[in-house]
C-alpha cells in the first residue's frame, strides 16, 4: 500500500510522456512563438525544432552539429558560418554570447517557413539584441535553414599613410615651483541640455563641446534636485557620450535615471568635468548614407554606415546620434554598439532606434562615432 | 617685612616686548625685577619655555621667531606677566606668481590674470605693501605693462590677451625680485570657413581653404572640422581633424550633394556637387 501512490505516480508521468511524444508527432508542421529554453532533438522534424537545434548547438559552441542544420543549399562554408557567430578582428562578437532567443513565424508554407528571430547576446558592454529573418525548408521529412552568406570586406593589402596628430602629456616634476608649471584643464561647455521623461524614467540630455584647443576627456554628471533643493537622485553619462573629445569637437550625452519621473523634479544641476588626456586624431570614421526608416519591425530607425578612413582596424564602433526638433533643440539621443569590427577602408551598417512617440518630432539629427581598439586606451 | 617683600617682588617682576621684530632676526624682552622666573614663548609653530632671571633681558634667538604673526611673551615668578608683540616678514625673497589660464585665446577682454604673493626667506607672506610691476610681452614687443601695489601681500591684474597666438611672456617685477611665466595664445574659433570639393574615382574629396580666426591666425591643428554631405541617400558626415591649416575628407555619395561645413559651433559654406 505504501508504493502504490508512488507507483500511480510514475505510471502516469510515463503515460503522459508517451502521450506528448504522440501529440507532437501528429503536429507534423506546427509552427508557433517559441523560446530559448525548447529541447535539442537529433532531428528537426518542425520547423521550431530546426530553429531550436541550431541556436542550441550556437549556444552550446557545437559548430559541427550547428552547421548539420543549415541546409548545405545555402553555399556557405562551415567556416564562414562559424564567423558569423563568433566575429573576428577583436570585434564585440568575438566577446560576446548567445544568452537565448525569441522566435516566431512570419510565412509558412508546407516546405518553406519564414521564422523572425529576436536573439539576446550577452556583451561586454551590456545585453544585446539582434534580429534576423531565417528561412527554413524542408528537406525530406527534416526541415532546415537556409543560412545567408556573409559579406565580409575584403581589405586589399596596401599602405596607408598616416599623418593625423597626437597629443602626449608630459607632467612637471616634483621640483617644479609652485604655479610654475601648470597646465589648465581643457574647456568645455554643454551646449545643450533637455530633460524629459521616457517610459524607463527620466531622462537628461544634450551636447557637450570641447572649446580648447586640447583634447578633453569629459564625463557629464546630472543631479535632480526637488522643491526643497535636496537631491533626488544624480547619475553620470557613463557610455553615452563620446568621452575624448578632439577640439572643437561636440558630442550628445544622455543620462538615464531608471524609474524616476520628472514630476517632483524642480531643478537638474549639471555637472561637466574635462581633464587633460593623450589622444590621437586618428583614426577618422566618416557617417555615411545616414537615413531614417523603419525597419522589419515597425521602429523608427536612423541607419546609416560607417567608413573607416584610417589604416587601423576599429574593434569595437560605438554610434552616438542625437535627434533635434524643428527648433533645433535635442529630443533624443540613442547609441547602439555595432558588433563588428570596422576594418581599414571598408564601411560597416550600424541601426539606432528612435523611440515611436518622438519619430514624428525628429527633424534632423547628428552622428558622432566613439570607437574602442584593443591595445589602445 | 614678608609684605614689603612680596612687594617688591610683584611690582618689579614684568616684561617689556619689542615693539617691532622681523622675522629670523634677533630681538629682546628686557624684564625687571629680582630673582628666578620662567619664561614662555607662544607663536605661529613655536612653543617653548626657559628659565630666566629676572632683572636680565631675554634674548629671543634668530630661529624662534622665524614665523612672522602674533606671539605671547609670558614672565612667571610668584604670578605671571605677559606682553604680545608682532612679527614682521622680513625683507622678500621670492615672488610667487600665478598666472592663469595657460592657454587662452587671442584677442580676448580680461582673459589673462595673475597674483604676486611676495615672500621672505622663512615663507612668511610680505604684508608691508610694495610695487610689482606686471608685463605681458609677446614676440619681444611690450602688449601691456602695469605697476600695482601690494594690499595684504598680494598684487594682481587682469589684462586682454594680444593678436597673435604663440607664447605670451607675462613678468612680474618687484625691487630685484623678477618672476616669470609664460601663457599660450591660441586661435581663436574660426572665422570665414570655407570649403571646396571635387569628384574622385572613389568619393568626393573635400577640403577647407586654410582655416584662420578673425585675427589671421591659423586655426590649431587637430581642431575637429565636420563636413556634412546631404543627397538623396541619406547624409553622410565626417569629423576631419585640421592638419597644416586644412581639413580635409573623403565623402562616399554617388548622387548629387549639398555639402557644408561646420566647427564647434561655427558654421561655414555650403557647395553642391553633382552626381557621379
Amino acid at each position: 500500500m505504501k508504493y502504490a501512490v508512488a507507483l500511480v505516480l510514475v505510471a502516469v508521468t510515463a503515460a503522459l510522456m508517451v502521450l506528448g511524444l504522440f501529440v507532437s508527432g501528429q503536429a507534423g508542421t506546427t509552427v508557433g512563438v517559441t523560446k530559448g529554453s525548447a529541447l535539442h532533438t537529433s532531428r528537426a522534424s518542425t520547423p521550431d525544432q530546426a530553429v531550436t537545434n541550431l541556436l542550441v548547438d550556437v549556444q552550446r559552441r557545437n559548430w559541427d552539429r550547428a552547421f548539420s542544420n543549415v541546409s548545405s543549399a545555402s553555399g556557405i562554408r562551415e567556416q564562414a558560418f562559424i564567423q558569423d557567430w563568433i566575429g573576428s578582428n577583436g570585434g564585440l562578437r568575438s566577446f560576446s554570447s548567445l544568452e537565448g532567443y525569441d522566435s516566431r513565424p512570419l510565412h509558412a508554407s508546407n516546405d518553406e517557413v519564414e521564422m523572425r528571430v529576436r536573439l539576446h547576446f550577452s556583451t561586454p558592454v551590456g545585453p544585446l539584441e539582434d534580429v534576423r529573418d531565417i528561412h527554413l525548408i524542408r528537406e525530406g521529412d527534416v526541415w532546415k535553414a537556409v543560412w545567408p552568406k556573409v559579406p565580409v570586406p575584403s581589405v586589399p593589402a596596401q599602405v596607408v599613410p598616416v599623418t593625423y596628430l597626437r597629443w602626449d602629456l608630459v607632467t612637471g616634476g616634483v621640483d617644479d615651483e609652485w604655479g610654475a608649471k601648470n597646465v589648465d584643464a581643457p574647456h568645455v561647455r554643454i551646449i545643450s541640455m533637455n530633460a524629459v521623461d521616457s517610459a524607463e524614467g527620466a531622462v537628461v540630455m544634450g551636447e557637450v563641446t570641447n572649446e580648447d584647443s586640447i583634447p578633453a576627456f569629459v564625463t557629464v554628471n546630472a543631479t535632480l534636485v526637488d522643491g526643497s533643493g535636496n537631491p533626488i537622485d544624480d547619475e553620470s553619462s557613463f557610455d553615452k557620450i563620446a568621452h575624448v573629445l578632439l577640439p572643437k569637437q561636440i558630442t550628445p550625452y544622455r543620462i538615464d535615471f531608471p524609474n524616476l519621473n520628472l514630476k517632483n523634479v524642480k531643478n537638474v544641476r549639471m555637472d561637466v568635468k574635462a581633464t587633460l588626456v593623450p589622444a590621437s586624431a586618428d583614426p577618422v570614421i566618416g557617417v555615411m548614407n545616414q537615413r531614417i526608416d523603419t525597419d522589419v519591425q515597425g521602429k523608427s530607425v536612423l541607419h546609416g554606415e560607417l567608413l573607416n578612413q584610417s589604416g587601423q582596424t576599429v574593434n569595437i564602433p560605438h554610434v552616438i546620434a542625437s535627434f533635434y526638433d524643428n527648433n533645433g533643440k535635442v529630443v533624443w539621443v540613442s547609441d547602439g554598439y555595432v558588433d563588428r569590427a570596422l576594418l581599414p577602408q571598408s564601411l560597416e551598417p550600424f541601426a539606432v532606434e528612435i523611440p515611436k512617440s518622438l519619430s514624428a518630432t525628429v527633424h534632423s539629427f547628428h552622428v558622432v562615432v566613439n570607437q574602442f581598439s584593443l591595445g589602445k586606451s | 617685612m614678608c609684605l614689603a617683600a612680596w612687594a617688591e617682588v610683584c611690582s618689579a617682576q614684568d616684561l617689556r616686548a619689542p615693539t617691532s621684530a622681523v622675522a629670523g632676526e634677533e630681538a629682546t624682552i628686557s624684564t625687571t625685577g629680582s630673582g628666578k622666573a620662567t619664561f614662555y614663548l607662544v607663536g605661529p609653530g613655536v612653543s617653548h619655555r626657559n628659565d630666566v632671571a629676572l632683572g636680565e633681558e631675554i634674548h629671543l634667538a634668530a630661529q624662534d621667531i622665524r614665523n612672522a604673526g602674533n606671539y605671547v611673551a609670558i614672565l612667571c615668578s610668584e604670578s605671571c606677566h605677559r606682553a604680545s608683540f608682532y612679527v614682521t616678514a622680513a625683507k622678500p625673497v621670492t615672488l610667487t606668481f600665478l598666472v592663469h589660464p595657460s592657454r587662452v585665446p587671442v584677442a580676448q577682454g580680461d582673459a589673462v590674470s595673475g597674483v604676486a604673493l611676495p615672500f621672505d626667506q622663512y615663507h612668511n607672506l610680505v604684508l608691508t605693501p610694495l610695487n610689482v610691476s606686471f608685463e605681458l610681452t609677446a614676440k619681444d614687443a611690450s602688449l601691456w605693462s602695469k605697476s600695482v601695489r601690494t594690499q595684504n601681500g598680494a598684487a594682481w591684474f587682469r589684462a586682454a590677451s594680444g593678436k597673435s597666438a604663440g607664447p605670451l611672456q607675462v613678468a612680474a617685477t618687484a625691487d630685484d625680485l623678477t618672476a616669470r611665466r609664460a601663457v599660450q595664445q591660441v586661435a581663436s574659433d574660426p572665422c570665414n570657413l570655407r570649403i571646396t570639393g571635387q569628384r574622385t574615382r572613389t568619393g568626393i574629396l573635400v577640403q577647407t581653404q586654410p582655416v584662420h580666426d578673425c585675427a589671421g591666425n591659423v586655426v590649431t591643428d587637430g581642431t575637429i572640422v565636420t563636413f556634412t554631405a546631404t543627397g538623396p541617400h541619406g547624409t553622410g558626415t565626417v569629423d576631419a581633424p585640421i592638419k597644416q591649416g586644412i581639413a580635409r575628407a573623403e565623402m562616399d555619395a554617388p548622387g548629387p550633394v549639398v555639402i557644408s561645413v561646420a566647427s564647434g559651433v561655427v558654421m561655414g559654406n555650403e557647395i553642391r556637387v553633382g552626381a557621379q
